[in-house]
């Protein structure tokens, strides 16, 4: 039954929206009313550089075929379908010989790393301290963090980040402000290596917990509160059980449930986040590659980050759903 | 009678007042745009980089204008891109959460399936891909309908959910079985109540298109040659405001917005609370 009923049309909209978003992809870059190949001509005579026309004709259909613009739009549309499959996204234009998906691949452990830790240490926080302040919310502690929340709750996420690069990196000199580690050194797995990675992705993961925090506190508050009223709560404290086991097993424990499905749904806007982040702080990651990316006009790189973060983001979904009954044993797909 | 009665209630919450100071404040800094001695476009209008001072209030930038008249425009313009992206957001948000919600059925299966894809998909990265396209037609306005298209599908989500729960009252049976039309039913006795809703989240989303205005400025892809809070602050860091130490211009537009943020959120929590009936109640039973 639970496959039937609940796992098959949710498999069904993840295909949809997955095919939904790389369709849209597809067809952004083809509604532009300048020819890609047209520009990076344009732009390399823009340069200086001589060309003879034959060699441009000959250029001009090699850059056609690169880009993957040969055919009609269904051929095309097919085409890319394909070449998605294999992991192809095809030439970068930045850099010009290497491929996009060699570019992403060295950006992506960054990202992934900065994304991972971040993610899961806000949540956790958020949703422990919310749930806290939430059941002590007649308490002054709890107010005072509620205004202190409000504050920085708002402030999106470049903002804040360039806040904190102000803040640290020029007027307290006390981390670096720029790249994932020290120019220069050789990666490895010694102990000096991985702290100056850690020291370099510290203001980036500072500026993306605390917002997080600051989003999953005030949920969880809210959420807490409206728990707290239940009459379990009020039959465990009639009931003598200590104050500490009914916050943390009575109250937090059920306020965390609908916060996963709430991960699950702020999944994106997280990424997104990371990115902004990323491109303040120079972090080698794929926001910076997003960055350079736009600058230079490189489309075939941002169709493959769009393209791999859509896919990314709704497998992430996908999982947080399917998993989500081990979490709540109240819920059995019958 | 009724408004003074409400902003008498309203007032009494801090976040509230304070929020409502600082919104006069800033419409009054984007209203002195009008009154400025400068023409925004125009560089080289001043002497460049003066520290503050009686003649340029916040000093002048190394492009050669005047940062206090510069920031009333940015204000300015900052405010009329969120206010047509809010607006016209708003304006799909509810059309798709009544049809989705009084229609039911497919209707509505395909508009929710729609805005769960929007709410999946990272945004950010669409609309990058997008506004490279119109880079040449990037304007106050083609920044905020931009923006209006991906900032409905959570509150259509919202206004669905309401009018679902409407649908089911018995005020809906009495007035199909007197005869009332479905578009007069809909906006005689739905509209009302989805118009606070609709309000609320319309403070939310202009503070999220100020952010997302912001965020594509400094990444170059709105028109740098209009002030805003976005290209004001690109403008100084692309001038290396934060290595030369030159506070007076680059925090001027991030004090401002950090301001504007604020005050809209507090504006917009202030509200909700003051709609929702179970706080209302706390809140006249604490009286």
């Amino acid at each position: 039954m639970f496959v039937k009923k609940y796992l098959i049309p949710r498999l069904l909209q993840y295909f949809l929206v997955i095919f939904l978003g790389i369709t849209i992809v597809f067809f952004i870059p083809r509604m532009a009313p300048t020819n890609p190949v047209q520009r990076t001509i344009s732009e390399l005579k823009s340069r200086g550089t001589y060309l003879d026309p034959a060699y441009v004709e000959q250029m001009i259909e090699d850059l056609t075929e690169l880009y993957g613009l040969s055919g009609s739009w269904f051929e095309q549309y097919k085409d890319f379908w394909q070449r998605l499959f294999t992991g192809d996204f095809g030439i970068s234009f930045f850099q010009f010989p290497t491929p996009v998906i060699e570019l992403i691949k060295t950006a992506l452990p960054w990202t992934v790393g900065l994304l991972l830790c971040t993610t899961v240490l806000s949540w956790v926080i958020g949703n422990v301290i919310g749930g806290m302040a939430g059941y002590a919310h007649n308490k002054r502690w709890s107010k005072n963090l509620d205004v202190i929340i409000m504050v920085i709750r708002p402030i999106p996420y470049y903002i804040f980040a360039l806040g904190l690069l102000i803040l640290f990196g020029y007027v307290v000199r006390i981390f670096p402000i720029a790249g994932g580690a020290t120019i220069g050194k050789t990666p490895s797995f010694t102990l000096h290596y991985i702290l100056d990675v850690l020291k370099h992705a510290f203001l980036p993961a500072l500026s993306m917990v605390v917002l997080g925090v600051a989003s999953w506190f005030q949920t969880t508050k809210l959420i807490v509160q409206n728990v707290n009223a239940e009459d379990f709560v009020q039959y465990a404290q009639l009931g003598g059980i200590k104050e500490r086991k009914i916050m943390f097993k009575y109250v937090i424990r059920n306020a965390m449930l609908p916060q996963i499905t709430n991960l699950a749904l702020s999944l994106g806007q997280i990424l997104s986040g990371a990115l902004i982040t990323e491109i303040v702080f120079s972090y080698p990651g794929v926001g910076n590659l997003l960055f350079s990316a736009i600058t230079t006009g490189d489309y075939n790189l941002i169709m493959g980050i769009t393209a791999l973060s859509i896919m990314a983001i709704t497998t992430m979904v996908l999982i947080v759903d399917l998993i989500y009954p081990l979490f709540d044993p109240r819920i059995k797909y019958k | 009678m009724l408004i003074r009665q409400i902003s008498k209630e309203l007032f009494k919450d801090y976040r509230f007042l304070f929020a409502f100071i600082v919104l006069c404040f800033l419409i009054i800094l984007a209203l002195l745009s009008a009154f400025s001695p400068y023409d925004p476009s125009f560089w080289f209008y001043v002497p460049r980089d003066l520290p503050p001072s009686w003649t340029n209030i916040l000093g002048t930038s190394s492009k050669g204008q005047d940062i206090f008249w510069q920031a009333t425009f940015a204000i300015r313009n900052s405010l009329i891109i969120s206010v047509i992206a809010g607006v016209v957001s708003r304006i799909i948000a509810i059309l798709v959460g009544l049809i989705a919600g009084y229609r039911g059925r497919t209707v509505d299966r395909v508009l929710m399936f729609l805005s769960d894809g929007f709410l999946v998909i990272p945004l950010f990265l669409i609309i990058v891909m997008l506004a490279m396209l119109i880079r040449d037609k990037m304007n106050i306005v083609t920044t905020g309908l931009l923006l209006a298209i991906f900032g409905w599908a959570w509150d259509a989500r919202v206004i669905r959910s309401q009018i679902l729960s409407l649908r089911e009252r018995e005020f809906t049976q009495t007035a199909i079985l007197s005869g009332t039309g479905t578009v007069k039913l809909v906006l005689k006795e739905y509209l009302p109540y989805i118009t606070p809703l609709a309000f609320s989240t319309l403070i939310n989303n202009m503070s999220w298109a100020i952010g997302m205005e912001i965020t594509l400025s400094i990444v170059g892809l709105t028109n740098m040659d209009i002030p805003t809070l976005g290209t004001m602050l690109k403008w100084s860091l692309n001038y290396q405001s934060l290595l030369l130490g030159r506070w007076n211009w680059l925090l001027t537009p991030v004090i401002l917005s950090i301001l504007l943020f604020i005050a809209l959120y507090w504006l917009s929590i202030s509200i909700s609370e003051y709609l929702d009936p179970r706080t209302r109640v706390q809140r006249v039973g604490g009286e």
